[in-house]
């Protein structure tokens, strides 16, 4: 591996800003996150990032690193070519901070709008329930999420068409998803998917299964039984007339 | 006057991993005004780190286990220098606030019988964690952020609190700023709760990020309150060691738990060489009983890599400095063996340390299902902390509270893994629950206009030495290098007397530290504030490690390698002296109820 590279990093605010190069010593198993952290230790102190678990655990790394969107902590310089410079830029759906730190707050307060968990009364005395590993597995693959928010990032109906107030992205679908698919919840969200969450728009681009650093099959798994309930429940003629009949 | 907005909330909980949320859900649903203050987004805290588990005595697994073989358990594992008293609240209500976790949307791996699975753990005498394969911190942290959203808990996120506030000896609010613009902010409350974890990036070596900077324990500290049992920091056994890159990061106890085995450079399991007495009856004397007791096997004795961590960190450090290392200066944690015993092996590790095998994969080039990991030991926890009361966790000073890793007692001189997410949310809860009675009990207190003036004045100093002084990562790497050589696993009298030395012009060159660009997500600027919180908790770790002359727990003296009894009736209390300066003094261990004495002896 080279024993130098040089890094294009994007500096700026909600005001604007532009590329700097940075070069940095690299050494074996180095990811793009310490090329950021000795870039800030030694060349630009006041250089914006965040980061905690550099684990791939906590989801706060994400940014665009050539283009994809990543995990700097989780993305191996010997993954990518060094011959050239590595661009690295914040997440671009989600509006300017300063340098590599995105404003990510509109992720927190759409979460708030899916309906919390409303689990059934305990199956026994003590207060607990009886569930099978199979049905727990199910929403485990959901509960993986580390809300890095690239698949946020990466949805065309956020990023390109700003809908933000429309549609609440992969994520919160996934988490939406984990609550329908509950083996003990009791609450039906069919209804605030089809008109405030936006289910809708999604069209299954699969663009958010494919960044997704803990490899949920956000569209497959999730989104799409989300839409097959929306329709099932909300579409279903003969539902309907029986919903009608029952009034 | 420096610009500061003013918020008010009666109690306000510094911190937001699993023991700041804990206590903010509790003092909420009592009713009071609470502010959470995360110094990063909320969701991201130290908890979702936590792999194995949670300690609690279910008895899903194995039902001969109850509250008083886990008290038992963790007292043993704390060489009995422990708050029994916090040991025993730990035990007893742990299983409620593991099942209140569950009513809440956390899933849990499960029995056969559709019941909370708990897996074996280190020194925990049966099957005992509740987990969610190797990701239960993350389950843990999400289930208490998706409740806390719900209750009408005023969060502030990115904010770092840089003093406390008081009005004669009792606490009256915080001061600080947010990441974002770089602003200051004023916090009036009756009630704090510190919540910051603990203090990993102190050493050069560790598992922690960069949040772990001790602050809490210098918020306490700096209010009047006194710290205890500081000299105690783990290393845990198996971090990573190669890449450099990535030297330090946790390799769960899961994996031992799960039938991974420690060997040395000549392939020998040297874990079966040294068993301590205090442990012997109860642990495997050969591989065969250690294998079936990871397969559930009830007759069958514990195998030694289940030790407790202090005591496998000496022992891997012991086969290092012998010359029977790794190529990296570790030694080999082998799991892939399992392959010889497990039908569709590779399949059952992945699925059992899924995310262990995504790290090495990723991170290392590793497959650990058909290769030896190289792991070596890391700086993880510290035991020692804010000293409070066992049932309210009040502190020393009236109205603030502590709760979690900042706090002290429940752990002794060393804490068994998967104790800490349930000491999280057992003390997260008390804390929350008595600040939100005392903020009910209290008029709201003057804040000191020279105070703010002060901490405010201070926070700013870096931009006007601008970058004429030095750079705060600098010091802070001297600073890490130093306590790892000087004050890590193994210690001794001459070593930390430097330490202590080369801590004055440590602080020296933090005081001249510069800082270029302005307020706005400068990380330069923060590191240079929590660096004067790492001097501080590395000075109280230093005196308090000189002052322990023996060896317990988490704290090995290579001059003092036995353990005294003497040592086991006191613990060390911190605190700031009149003239500023910090002061050690013995704070003797009260007598232990007759109840709780018999339970030891019978469990021995």
């Amino acid at each position: 591996m080279a024993t130098s590279a040089t890094f294009r990093i994007w500096r700026g605010d909600a005001r604007g800003g532009q590329f700097e190069d940075y070069a940095t010593d690299v050494s074996e198993g180095m990811v793009v996150l310490d090329a950021v952290h000795q870039i800030q230790a030694h060349k630009a102190n006041d250089l914006a990032v965040r980061w905690n678990c550099k684990a791939g655990k906590c989801g706060s790394c994400s940014a665009e690193v050539n283009g994809s969107p990543r995990l700097m902590c989780m993305t191996r310089l010997n993954q990518l070519d060094l011959s050239k410079p590595v661009t690295v830029e914040p997440m671009r759906a989600f509006p300017s901070i300063r340098d590599l730190v995105t404003d990510v707050s509109w992720n927190f307060q759409a979460k708030k709008s899916v309906k919390r968990f409303k689990p059934r009364p305990p199956d026994a005395a003590d207060g607990t329930w009886r569930v099978a590993q199979v049905d727990v597995e199910r929403v485990q693959e959901f509960r993986k999420c580390i809300e890095c928010f690239l698949c946020q990032d990466v949805c065309h109906v956020l990023r390109e068409h700003q809908m933000f107030d429309e549609f609440v992205g992969p994520r919160h679908l996934v988490y939406a998803a984990a609550l329908e698919m509950s083996p003990l919840d009791t609450d039906n969200r069919a209804r605030d998917l089809k008109d405030t969450h936006g289910v809708g728009y999604c069209n299954i681009t699969k663009c958010c299964t494919n960044v997704c650093p803990e490899n949920i099959a956000i569209t497959d798994n999730a989104i799409i039984p989300l839409k097959e309930r929306v329709v099932d429940q909300l579409y279903d003629p003969v539902a309907k007339l029986l919903r009608m009949l029952r009034s | 006057m420096p610009e500061y907005q003013t918020h008010e909330h009666d109690v306000l909980v510094i911190g937001a991993g699993g023991a700041g949320l804990r206590a903010a859900i509790e003092a909420s649903a009592a009713g009071v005004s609470v502010g959470l203050v995360c110094k990063s987004l909320l969701g991201k805290a130290h908890t979702v780190m936590a792999e194995g588990g949670i300690a609690a005595a279910l008895a899903n697994v194995d039902d001969r286990d109850n509250w008083k073989v886990h008290f038992s358990d963790t007292m043993r594992g704390g060489q009995y220098v422990n708050n029994w008293r916090m040991a025993e609240l730990h035990a007893k209500e742990a299983p409620d606030r593991v099942r209140e976790l569950e009513a809440w949307g956390a899933m849990f791996d499960r029995t056969k019988d559709g019941r909370i699975l708990q897996r074996n753990f280190g020194g925990h005498r049966y099957p005992r964690l509740a987990h969610v394969g190797d990701r239960t911190g993350l389950e843990m942290i999400r289930t208490l952020q998706d409740h806390s959203i719900h209750q009408g808990i005023d969060v502030h996120m990115e904010c770092t609190i840089v003093t406390l506030l008081t009005d004669g000896d009792r606490i009256v609010g915080a001061f600080g700023y947010e990441r974002e613009r770089g602003r200051f902010k004023l916090f009036r409350a009756k009630a704090v709760v510190l919540a910051t974890g603990g203090i990993g990036r102190a050493f050069k070596i560790t598992s922690n990020s960069w949040e772990y900077t001790g602050d809490g324990h210098t918020l306490a500290y700096d209010a009047g309150a006194d710290l205890v049992d500081m000299e105690f920091v783990q290393f845990h056994p198996t971090g990573m060691i190669w890449p450099p890159s990535v030297r330090g990061l946790l390799v769960t106890e899961a994996v031992r738990g799960e039938g991974g085995v420690l060997r040395n450079s000549e392939g020998r399991r040297f874990m079966f060489d040294d068993i301590p007495e205090n442990y012997r009856a109860q642990t495997a004397d050969n591989e065969e009983e250690g294998w079936r007791y990871t397969q559930g096997d009830k007759s069958a004795r514990r195998p030694p890599e289940l030790l407790t961590r202090d005591h496998v960190s000496r022992c891997i450090m012991r086969e290092v400095k012998a010359g029977r290392g790794s190529p990296h200066g570790g030694v080999f944690l082998d799991i892939a063996w399992i392959k010889a015993r497990i039908p569709n092996g590779a399949e059952h590790i992945k699925k059992k340390l899924p995310s262990m095998y995504h790290q090495f994969k990723q991170l290392a080039d590793l497959d650990i299902t058909q290769e030896p990991m190289e792991i070596g030991p890391t700086t993880h926890y510290i035991m020692g902390g804010v000293r409070v009361d066992g049932d309210t966790q009040m502190s020393t000073v009236p109205g603030l509270f502590a709760a979690g890793e900042c706090a002290a007692g429940i752990n002794g001189a060393n804490r068994l893994g998967g104790n800490s997410l349930s000491d999280i949310i057992v003390f997260g809860k008390r804390a929350g629950e008595y600040a939100a009675k005392y903020a009910t009990t209290q008029e709201r207190g003057a804040i000191d206009a020279g105070q703010v003036d002060e901490a405010a004045r201070l926070a700013v100093e870096p931009f006007e030495r601008s970058t004429q002084g030095e750079g705060p990562y600098q010091v802070q790497y001297a600073l890490q290098d130093m306590m790892q050589d000087l004050v890590g696993i193994v210690r001794n009298e001459s070593e930390m007397q430097r330490a202590l030395e080369g801590l004055g012009p440590l602080r020296e060159r933090a005081n001249r530290v510069g800082v270029g660009g302005h307020r706005e997500y400068n990380p330069g600027w923060h590191a240079a504030l929590d660096l004067l919180n790492l001097l501080t908790v590395s000075e109280a770790i230093t005196r308090s490690a000189i002052e322990r002359r023996e060896s317990r727990g988490g704290h090995f003296r290579e001059d003092y390698p036995v353990k005294d009894a003497n040592f086991g009736t006191f613990n060390l209390v911190v605190r700031k002296g009149h003239d500023g300066r910090m002061e050690v003094s013995r704070a003797p261990i009260p007598e232990m109820p007759d109840e709780l004495k018999r339970i030891i002896e019978e469990m021995e």
